[in-house]
């Protein structure tokens, strides 16, 4: 599943992204590598998000959150 | 010890605390700088301690020290030259999880790091504990608890500094994260004196990057972290030392680096923290409110009315006290002056020019405390970053990311600082629509302006007519943004990435530094640009082809408002005082209103009497209520003003850009002026 439809406080695992280079590279240096565990705090209709990667919140557009592959765990 | 003053860099993530603690040692002492050649702010400041004298350099937040933003590349720069002798890290100590990525790029960098553990007071008031003994074991750095909030722990930090300043290197690491059973060459005993040892493979590839670098580049210091960028294939590094690496770089080796920094980052973290799982829920808790998918939006547009309401209410009551003082000023300097027989000239320029027009304006230093005062404190209580993602969607619809509201939104207190914080967003052509929309943000300067002409002809509902600009600004901003979004459909640059803090009490030091440096920036302008164009309006009025004349009809500046009066007859301001006082405005916007003084004759023009003199006057000329708005409109509209076209100068990199926005500007203001007017005309 793409990291959009995650409900609200599901906890998720991060499988692959699928963004340019530049935005994958920020994700990481942020902690956000595939394998990490990632919490939805907050989302929007259209796919906003607030998620909360390492005890930090993040809050990421839909361009972001569409282009995730993650699963549950 | 050295003569020589210790050179301190402060480095952290954004929403560490940097800057608090930065504050917390220099106090509002500050000397804000570029650097040569690039638009990236820096502070410093100098404190002393037993007899020795430190000077800090606060450098922007980041995340990491990649070159992928000009401000990464930048502060890399700058921590690498031979100015910065100690580097502290400042990490927030209650998400040290995400701070220890950064910490571990500077060890890389070879100069001597001391960590600073900010905020923790937050960690001992979740109950979370952090091993001091063993972080600085595995770290290989010292690690100084701190709370820039509490200034505890500020004198430890800079002892640790001065004892520091020469141990780029310290003693062998007790590694416990090395494969025991490794079987490679150098297993057990190799790298023990870095903090960070990768993998064999990877480490081996360092190595020989680094004896390739060696063998051409003799003098080169820090050659592993040179090897190891290199490896990451850093952009910046490749062209500086152009060898061919192509058979060691065979695949994308970056991300394997950031994949196993964070895998030992996880290592100190579960030996290093206790209780982590014990979070504060508070932030959670307002998070609920605040950027709930529906309420998000009216709770924001409610937060910012409070703030104008403020902004006018209070504003006002205490400009009140300001005009009473400025005319007592006024009425003793004329006073004082006619005693002394001083002659007509200089009584004039001083009280019709030089009171006249910088008094006017300090009489609105009320209005913008306050306004600076909230704004300070949205940012500082972390509140600022959540609007990004409430107005995410809404900046989505007009082609922006949500982080392109921010430099908006602090277009509302000042264009300057508005127009360089756009530097947040990576994309350049995001960044020259956010700098082309945020100028119609109304800034503060612009606040005097609407005051007055509102106060002067809208009586009971000025503070609507007012608030009303505010509501055209976002409006002709949003407007100018959607139909620049229709002619490059398509293109998708939207991509709002933004940390959101845990919401805190806003420190009053750090309010106290922020406000008192804006207010700083208002005197030295009323004291510089105001004064200066104040004079030579005064010259331009009095003085006309035959010399002196005391008849302003006769002036310069009469034949200067003259030519351009039918240009601006269709929008309604086709008085050539008026003219001449838009045009002086583009020294500053407030410039207008001390014209209007000057321009008019009245020496205090914002208190009550001279406020109905000027309406009379006005009135007589046939400039009432609609000519009023359309000129409000227009000051909102139009040219920014030089400071501000100097900044976008800057930070667009291009005259050609700066003169378009400037045309579009002054051709947008003109059309809606134009509109107000004639469309008023026909219903009144």
């Amino acid at each position: 599943m793409k990291l959009y439809e995650g409900q609200k406080g599901s906890t998720l695992q991060v499988v692959h992204m699928d963004l340019p280079l530049q935005t994958e590279r920020r994700l990481e240096v942020l902690g956000m590598l595939e394998g990490t565990r990632i919490t939805v705090v907050n989302r929007k209709r259209k796919g906003a998000m607030i998620i909360k990667i390492r005890g930090t919140r993040f809050a990421m557009g839909q361009s972001i959150t569409e282009h995730v592959e993650v699963k549950e765990v | 010890m050295s003569t020589k003053e210790l050179t301190i860099g402060f480095v952290g993530n954004p929403n560490c605390g940097k800057t608090t603690l930065f504050n917390a040692y220099t106090g509002a002492n500050l000397k804000v700088a570029n650097w040569p050649g690039v638009t990236v702010e820096k502070k410093e400041g100098a404190m002393r301690l037993h007899d020795e004298t430190y000077r800090l350099v606060d450098l922007p937040g980041t995340y990491s020290l990649a070159s992928y933003t000009m401000e990464e590349t930048v502060t890399r720069q700058y921590i690498l030259s031979d100015d910065v002798d100690v580097i502290v890290d400042v990490a927030d100590a209650s998400a040290l999880e995400r701070n220890l990525y950064l910490t571990l790029q500077l060890i890389e960098l070879g100069k001597p790091v001391v960590l600073a553990l900010n905020m923790m007071d937050i960690v001992q008031e979740r109950g979370m504990e952090i091993d001091l003994h063993r972080l600085p074991e595995m770290l290989g750095i010292p690690c100084v608890p701190v709370s820039a909030r509490r200034k505890t722990g500020l004198e430890i930090l800079i002892h640790t500094v001065a004892h520091h300043q020469d141990k780029a290197q310290g003693e062998k690491l007790i590694h416990h994260h090395d494969p025991e059973t490794s079987s490679h060459k150098d297993a057990g005993e190799h790298h023990k004196y870095y903090a960070m040892v990768y993998t064999d493979e990877i480490e081996d590839k360092i190595d020989e990057i680094g004896e390739r670098l060696k063998k051409t580049y003799p003098g080169m210091d820090n050659l592993r972290w040179h090897a190891i960028k290199i490896l990451e294939n850093d952009q910046e590094l490749k062209e500086k030392y152009p060898l061919d690496f192509s058979d060691i770089l065979d695949q994308d080796y970056e991300k394997e680096i950031i994949n196993q920094k964070f895998g030992f980052i996880e290592e100190v973290i579960a030996e290093c923290v206790a209780n982590r799982t014990r979070k504060a829920e508070s932030t959670d808790r307002t998070d609920r409110i605040l950027t709930h998918p529906v309420l998000g939006l009216p709770v924001f547009l409610l937060i910012m009315a409070g703030v104008f309401f403020l902004t006018f209410t209070v504003g006002d009551w205490l400009k009140g006290y300001f005009e009473v003082l400025l005319e007592w000023l006024t009425d003793a300097v004329t006073g004082g002056l006619l005693a002394m027989g001083t002659a007509d000239m200089l009584i004039s320029l001083i009280t019709d020019g030089i009171i006249a027009g910088v008094g006017g304006i300090l009489t609105f230093l009320p209005n913008i405390f306050i306004l600076f005062l909230a704004l300070a404190f949205l940012e500082d209580s972390g509140y600022m970053a959540r609007v990004a993602y409430v107005m995410d969607g809404i900046m989505g619809r007009i082609g922006l990311s949500g982080r392109a509201f921010l430099p908006m939104l602090l277009g509302f207190g000042c264009t300057v600082p508005a127009v360089m914080a756009s530097r947040v967003l990576e994309n350049r052509r995001d960044r020259m629509k956010t700098i082309l929309i945020t100028p119609f943000m109304s800034c503060s300067a612009r606040l005097p302006i609407y005051v007055m002409f509102s106060e002067l002809f809208f009586g009971d509902r000025a503070m609507i007519a007012a608030f009303s600009m505010y509501v055209l600004g976002l409006a002709a901003a949003i407007l100018t943004a959607f139909v620049l979004k229709s002619a490059d459909r398509g293109k998708d640059g939207n991509m709002l990435l933004i940390e959101l803090p845990e919401y805190k009490t806003p420190n009053a030091h750090t309010i106290y530094v922020y406000v008192s440096e804006k207010i700083k920036d208002y005197l030295s302008k009323a004291g510089t640009t105001i004064f200066l164009a104040s004079v030579v309006m005064w010259l331009v009025m009095n003085f006309g082809f035959h010399g002196f004349t005391s008849n302003m009809d006769q002036s310069f500046g009469a034949y200067i408002g003259k030519v351009l009066v039918p240009v601006f007859a269709p929008v309604g301001l086709g008085y050539w005082q008026i003219v001449l006082a838009l045009i002086s405005g583009i020294a500053a916007k407030e410039v207008v209103v001390s014209s209007c003084s000057v321009l008019f004759g009245i020496g205090n023009v914002t208190t009550e009497a001279g406020m109905s003199s000027l309406s009379v006057l006005l009135g007589s000329m046939g400039f009432g209520a609609l000519n009023a708005y359309a000129l409000m409109v227009f000051c909102l509209l139009y040219v920014p003003c030089m400071a501000a076209v100097a900044t976008i100068r800057r930070e667009t990199g291009s005259w050609k850009w700066t003169g378009a926005m400037a045309a579009f500007q002054l051709a947008t203001a003109w059309t809606a002026a134009f509109l107000v007017y004639q469309v008023g005309s026909f219903f009144l």
